[in-house]
């Protein structure tokens, strides 16, 4: 059932088809499709190409450069080199083959199993694994040959063994991954057996990884190969590119081109065998990212529609401070493949006091995080400020020089991220990562330094500033590891701090902790602070100023009872509406609903 | 209708190191919790309370070390691979994360059909079956021959709970199903969550760490600490008046969207605090 389920819901034929076409009009894919393909047909077809016999020897033509009759010449036997080309082809090939797949088999069957069901099958096959790859492949040929016989079938079969951890590892870590996806245990509680969940979500996501290592590991084996038949491996009447090989070593000296052919003919066969691997799996990946780009067009086109409505701006007459950052008519845009951009903030306005705290509200992809890198000059990558300026105490943000802002951030200008243990480097203590900082800013000498992280660290309220000055990122939970980078972002004394979503990452009790510290610290210290959030419970904690944005603008900004009670724009009122009221009615009892619905 | 639909008994849950001879983790210390038929039941509390490990261990996701899970009477703690695919027809799952419960690299018609193939549905009721589905969540009826990614997070999760329902189920546990959406998605996909239990009489495990979320649809919540639930009750009374200790740090630590009402808040969370202390003195 789960096979005709399988044909019924993808259509392979369909899919094969656009996978080759992909693969052929892209120009790399077509050259190493190509020579694949002739080396491949040189192979099968070897009897019928070659001009001459190869293990016939012809007396009056020995030891010949290349001439018109034997283009690549004659060997010592009087054979013809091409024919022998030719003919080796077959043997290299197959042999080639035969060791991809069992290592094929081998690795990726044990590694499926064992990342797939763990257990028991996981000691089995990292035990295996281990050992194989502990074992000297040449010396263990060399040994089996002393053993089994000459045989280069039977070494390339006992190297297919060798190499299957190459494919273990991968199919291992790779399925491993895939089963804890959600997705996986949803399929899991429909009730879908092992193998449709194999084939139907595992497949999919290692065949790309699978592909690309089956051809380093058919390289590998032409290698080994053609270097075991270079070091007297295997019979002599074996014809092969490897035996080619020694021959025109022998003869380096005296007939130099023979070397020529089966070197070049080796390294053309292993670039194309890793490029169309390569390409194969470039294109196998492609397959969804089309699609993206276009639904991502079709969205530009959405957010470039004008304001609705124009933006409110409530008159505050009780503001204190002298202003310390002005954005005036910010614009933000990506560059997009073709040299137009996209536009992710389009004329935002916002002012800052000093001592005030603002809140940046809005939902994703309204633009608040894209202000907010703007101010500090992390823009990601192909991200530019289009028009619009951000003045602080004078100077132009959205133009200084990328020297001139270092100068700033870090100093005046400091950050606190939203995910509190990816900012930490886990492999320093949490004190070198704050005198570090302390001491090329601010020029302190080390006691000092490790003084004022001390005092950094109390002022955040951790219990004992000491034990997390020795600590390691792994040792802290998240909500110490967020008053670290508070004090991170105080240490330097700044004017201005940016929180982008503190506290979204954090429990609801250690969110208000933080919003404790953040609070008591702003009174101390009188720092402005910018604070970015979508937690309207939040900006009502700690702000005195709230900006909403939607869609790239700024859409109503006031102060913080202005916007609370009364909201004029009609987006922030559906913001404001959409709250849910912990105060407002619960829901009816169980009972009551029940007996309503007999 | 009164009997109980799902009975949680003394249910505990460890995770064992790969080290022999080292104590495993003791994710629940002994749970008991029950669903009614229609009935919506709220589970909240912290990261690494427990909550999400109650909602697999039901799912038959997590490792079942001791207590009694029983489905309509039925034991199913340890239940196989086929009595597994018996219960998923009237089980089903909605996960937080609506970017990595749905596979990339299928279409939604075929996330949609997956279920009901699974029980052996013909190829051409399935569709069927997912038109209506689309149109049970709210989403048009050509999203079918979409794959995920061209979807925003709301109209993922509507995909996830359309999954979900494609096997007219008795239960779904929801794991957080709105915490990863944006406000105004939360509020029109809660009200989704609503509306479908009026219409179908579904029962829902509701997992999250948001009380005013859990006060909004639960008819009953548990409070989860330390793989414990501490208090369980009526949703209105232990959401707007909590008893144990935990349930009021918990409340009182959600701030209030009002600035106001939220300074008041605060001043009443440092007399909890202060209160508490003495009283651990």
């Amino acid at each position: 059932m789960t096979t005709s389920l399988i044909s019924m819901l993808q259509d392979p034929n369909q899919k094969e088809r656009n996978l080759f076409f992909k693969v052929i009009t892209n120009p790399v894919g077509a050259f190493s499709a190509g020579m694949v393909v002739v080396f491949a047909l040189l192979a099968v077809f070897a009897r019928w190409l070659m001009p001459y016999d190869p293990t016939v020897s012809d007396y009056n033509a020995i030891s010949l450069d290349p001439t018109p009759a034997h283009i690549m010449g004659t060997d010592d036997l009087g054979h013809d080199i091409f024919s022998r080309m030719i003919l080796g082809t077959q043997f290299t090939l197959s042999g080639a083959l035969l060791c991809v797949t069992i290592a094929l088999l081998v690795g990726c069957t044990l590694g499926l199993l064992a990342g797939y069901f763990g257990g028991l099958w996981d000691s089995i096959g990292n035990w295996l694994s281990n050992i194989l790859q502990a074992l000297p492949g040449l010396v263990v040929l060399l040994a089996a040959a002393a053993v089994l016989g000459n045989n280069l079938y039977l070494a390339m079969s006992i190297y297919g063994f060798l190499l299957s951890p190459a494919f273990f590892r991968l199919m291992f870590v790779t399925v491993r991954g895939v089963r804890n996806e959600l997705y996986v245990d949803a399929a899991r509680v429909s009730g879908l057996s092992d193998f449709a969940i194999i084939t139907r979500h595992v497949l999919g996501v290692v065949r790309a990884p699978i592909v690309i290592q089956s051809g380093i590991v058919a390289s590998i084996a032409i290698s080994i190969q053609s270097g075991l038949q270079f070091l007297g491996f295997g019979s002599t009447d074996t014809i092969s590119w490897g035996s080619l090989l020694m021959d025109g070593f022998a003869n380096i000296w005296n007939h130099p081109v023979r070397l020529i052919w089966p070197s070049v003919g080796l390294a053309l066969l292993l670039v194309s065998i890793v490029l169309f691997a390569t390409t194969l799996r470039d294109e196998l990946e492609r397959a969804g990212t089309r699609i993206r780009k276009s639904t991502k067009k079709s969205l530009v086109s959405h957010r470039r529609t004008e304001a609705a409505e124009a933006p409110i701006v409530h008159i505050e007459n009780d503001r204190v401070g002298e202003e310390i950052l002005s954005i005036k008519n910010l614009e933000i845009g990506y560059l997009q493949g073709q040299g137009n951009y996209k536009v992710v903030v389009h004329d935002a306005n916002l002012s800052i006091n000093k001592g005030e705290v603002v809140g940046l509200v809005g939902e994703s992809g309204s633009g608040k995080t894209q202000t907010a890198l703007a101010l500090l000059g992390l823009l990601p990558q192909g991200g530019t400020i289009l028009g619009g300026t951000i003045e602080f105490e004078g100077v132009d943000l959205a133009t200084i020089k990328s020297k001139e802002f270092d100068k700033l951030r870090g100093r005046r200008i400091s950050y606190i991220p939203q995910e509190p243990m990816s900012n930490l480097d886990p492999s320093f203590t949490i004190g070198s990562q704050m005198v570090e900082p302390l001491r090329v800013v601010m020029g302190l000498s080390k006691v000092e330094a490790k003084a004022r992280a001390l005092e950094l660290l109390g002022m955040v309220g951790l219990p004992n500033p000491e034990k997390t000055f020795r600590s390691y990122p792994h040792e802290i939970s998240g909500g110490q590891a967020q008053r670290v980078l508070i004090a991170k972002a105080l240490s330097c004394g700044p004017d201005l701090i940016i929180a982008d979503e503190p506290t979204t990452a954090l429990d609801v009790t250690i969110q208000a902790e933080i919003l404790d510290v953040l609070r008591n610290l702003q009174k101390r210290t009188g720092v402005a602070i910018l604070l970015v959030t979508h937690n309207f419970g939040v900006v009502a904690d700690l702000c005195d100023r709230v900006a909403v944005m939607q869609n790239g603008r700024v859409i109503e900004s006031g102060g913080i009872y202005d916007i609370f009670d009364n909201a004029q724009h009609s987006y922030t009122r559906e913001l404001l509406g959409a709250i849910l009221d912990e105060n407002g009615p619960a829901r009816e009892a169980y009972e009551l609903e029940v007996k309503a619905g007999n | 209708m009164t009997e109980k639909l799902l009975d949680v008994r003394n249910l505990e849950v460890t995770y064992h190191g790969k080290k022999l001879g080292k104590e495993g983790f003791k994710a629940l210390k002994g749970v008991s919790i029950d669903i009614r038929p229609g009935e919506t039941v709220g589970l909240v509390g912290e990261s690494g309370c427990g909550k999400t490990t109650l909602g697999r261990a039901i799912l038959g996701l997590a490792p079942v070390t001791g207590g009694e899970l029983l489905f309509e009477g039925k034991d199913i703690a340890h239940a196989n691979r086929a009595q597994r695919k018996e219960i998923a027809r009237d089980m089903q799952v909605v996960f937080q994360d609506p970017f990595t419960s749905l596979n990339p690299s299928m279409s939604i018609e075929q996330i949609l059909s997956e279920p009901l193939r699974a029980q052996g549905v013909s190829a051409s009721e399935a569709q069927s079956r997912v038109r209506e589905l689309l149109d049970a969540v709210a989403l048009p009826s050509d999203a079918g021959q979409r794959r995920a990614k061209e979807f925003s997070g709301g109209q993922r999760q509507r995909i996830a709970i359309a999954r979900a329902l494609a096997l007219n189920p008795k239960l779904i546990v929801a794991d957080e199903p709105v915490s990863a959406l944006d406000l105004s998605t939360s509020a029109r996909v809660l009200d989704l969550f609503l509306e479908i239990q009026k219409r179908t009489g579904v029962a829902y495990l509701f997992i999250s760490h948001d009380l005013a979320v859990v006060r909004h649809v639960s008819h009953r919540v548990a409070v989860m600490f330390g793989g414990e639930i501490v208090e369980w009750g009526n949703g209105d009374q232990v959401t707007s008046n909590p008893q144990h200790d935990y349930s009021k740090r918990l409340m009182m630590a959600s701030p209030v969207p009002h600035p106001r009402l939220q300074a008041e808040r605060r001043r009443q969370r440092e007399a909890l605090l202060a209160a508490q202390t003495q009283e651990a003195r």
